[in-house]
């Protein structure tokens, strides 16, 4: 905790703007209540609760928001957007610091967060409909935790849970609509 | 009744016994699911977080194949995939410059109006709910079980628009005209951690665990998931449970669809239950254990004790 008297200048907000464009949701309604985090499955692994990564969003502490781990551990399980009284969208406003973070090429606190959703993506841009062993396999393999969860991924194969090959359905339209999304994007 | 079918991509792989399980019961009540020919992912937990517009636009594309067909509503069994399209929709209903931008991107129309429905909306109402107890064929009233709803089906509750996001109820009332028992407990829309099942299964087991001891504490037989994902969580991750938190948990987890499909005279063996990691035959022995007025002395052996009493 600081003592220190904080200016707000309009720089500060730069970043609520720039979630804003991201992610389509105005950070300023919210007054700290502390409902979405008391709701939060995951806030007891959290560095900063929802509540206070709402808070720093708003003073424009970039490097306190993607500092921290609040929302790469989001389980995206929506009650925090549910309950929030001034029905602000906290779980949509943690994702758009993700892609924030993965645009400004940001290191994540916790990688493997940002690399599962990278290699999913990945996964389906090549056959248009995941394929989930291949990508647990990929998943571990370049997190380096391939001991992790082998037992369980060997048990699943015998019981036939996972077919073994891909099927390429739709691949083609799926990465139409990445280059076309990205390319909008840019423009 | 006909509606289209986007299964998604588990209930093809790692959920397929959600899939067969869901046409089992569709067929008995004569409710035909057609799949859209050439769906495609819906970006599930990672699209949106990486670019809002791609994350409309995969549901989108899917949501563009259903006028072709000449059906307005889609059945989407998946949660993620159920709370993905509906999200699409919100989102391109609520800014006409991103619909655009959407639309530009699949290079067709956005169909926003779809109506994109979970089964257990469907089941849950009529016509549907009263046909139910027409088609049971084995008694289910023995079996106790807990309905897990996790996050998605409900929440938020301004873009999923199905029951109540805090206590719902459907699929309780879904299983209960199966002829199922089922109890109230806390964790029905508790989170088991799903978009972390793969970069944080530490959170995962924790999570899971909670749920399972919850189901536990009211005396529940098994728990009943609408969702590949819950199911993943709550079924393969017990072993884990044991090494993390000393016992092993021992508590099934079906489908309800599974548990539907028992009650309207399916057979176990294709409920593809020797698919799931944690074993459920205890549930299939507590349906099947005979009743108390079966396990009474018939009126033959009634008179033979008698007799032999008798002759002592």
């Amino acid at each position: 905790m600081t003592n220190e008297v904080m200016q707000i200048e309009d720089k500060s907000f730069e970043f609520s703007d720039a979630i804003a464009m991201a992610g389509g949701i105005d950070t300023s309604w919210c007054y700290q209540c502390g409902k979405c985090a008391t709701g939060c499955p995951v806030a007891y692994e959290m560095d900063l609760t929802p509540t206070q990564l709402m808070h720093a969003i708003q003073l424009g502490l970039k490097d306190v928001v993607y500092n921290s781990n609040t929302m790469l551990l989001c389980a995206q399980c929506q009650t925090c957007s549910t309950r929030c009284p001034q029905n602000v969208d906290i779980a949509e406003v943690l994702a758009a610091v993700k892609v924030l973070m993965q645009r400004d090429k940001k290191k994540a606190q916790i990688p493997d967060v940002l690399k599962f959703n990278k290699r999913f993506l990945g996964n389906i841009k090549w056959f248009g409909r995941t394929y989930e062993l291949g990508m647990a396999a990929i998943l571990k393999l370049t997190t380096r935790k391939f001991t992790q969860d082998v037992g369980m991924g060997m048990k699943m194969l015998r019981k036939g849970k996972f077919p073994l090959f891909p099927r390429f359905k739709g691949s083609r339209v799926v990465r139409k609509i990445f280059k076309r999304a990205r390319k909008q994007e840019k423009a | 009744m006909r509606y289209a079918y986007y299964p998604g991509c588990s209930l093809h792989q790692s959920g397929e016994e959600y899939d067969h399980s869901l046409h089992a019961v569709c067929e008995k009540l004569d409710v035909e699911l057609v799949e859209i020919e050439k769906w495609v992912c819906c970006g599930s937990t990672a699209a949106h977080n990486k670019s809002k517009l791609l994350g409309a636009s995969l549901p989108m594309a899917n949501l563009a194949l259903l006028p072709k067909m000449e059906l307005d509503e889609v059945v989407v069994p998946c949660p993620e995939c159920f709370s993905k399209l509906k999200t699409a929709q919100h989102n391109v209903k609520e800014d006409k410059n991103f619909r655009k931008d959407v639309a530009d991107v699949i290079q067709t129309e956005c169909n926003e109006d779809a109506l994109v429905s979970h089964p257990l909306k469907i089941l849950s109402q009529e016509p549907l709910l009263s046909k139910i107890p027409t088609a049971i064929q084995r008694d289910l009233s023995n079996l106790k079980v807990v309905c897990y709803y996790g996050c998605l089906i409900t929440r938020p509750a301004k873009i999923a628009a199905f029951d109540n996001c805090e206590y719902p109820e459907t699929m309780d009332r879904v299983l209960q005209a199966a002829g199922v028992t089922t109890l109230d407990w806390d964790y029905k829309t508790a989170c088991c951690g799903a978009s972390l099942a793969m970069s944080k299964p530490d959170i995962v087991v924790n999570l899971s665990h909670k749920l399972i001891e919850g189901a536990k504490a009211v005396g529940a037989d098994a728990i009943v998931v609408a969702c590949p994902f819950c199911h993943m969580n709550l079924d393969a991750r017990q072993p884990d449970m044991e090494k993390e938190f000393g016992t092993a948990p021992e508590m099934p987890v079906l489908y309800f669809t599974q548990l539907m499909a028992y009650s309207f005279g399916v057979e176990q063996k294709e409920l593809e239950v020797n698919k799931h990691m944690t074993d459920t035959q205890s549930v299939f022995d507590k349906i099947n254990a005979p009743t108390e007025e079966e396990t009474a002395p018939t009126e033959k052996e009634e008179d033979f004790f008698e007799e032999l009493h008798s002759h002592k």
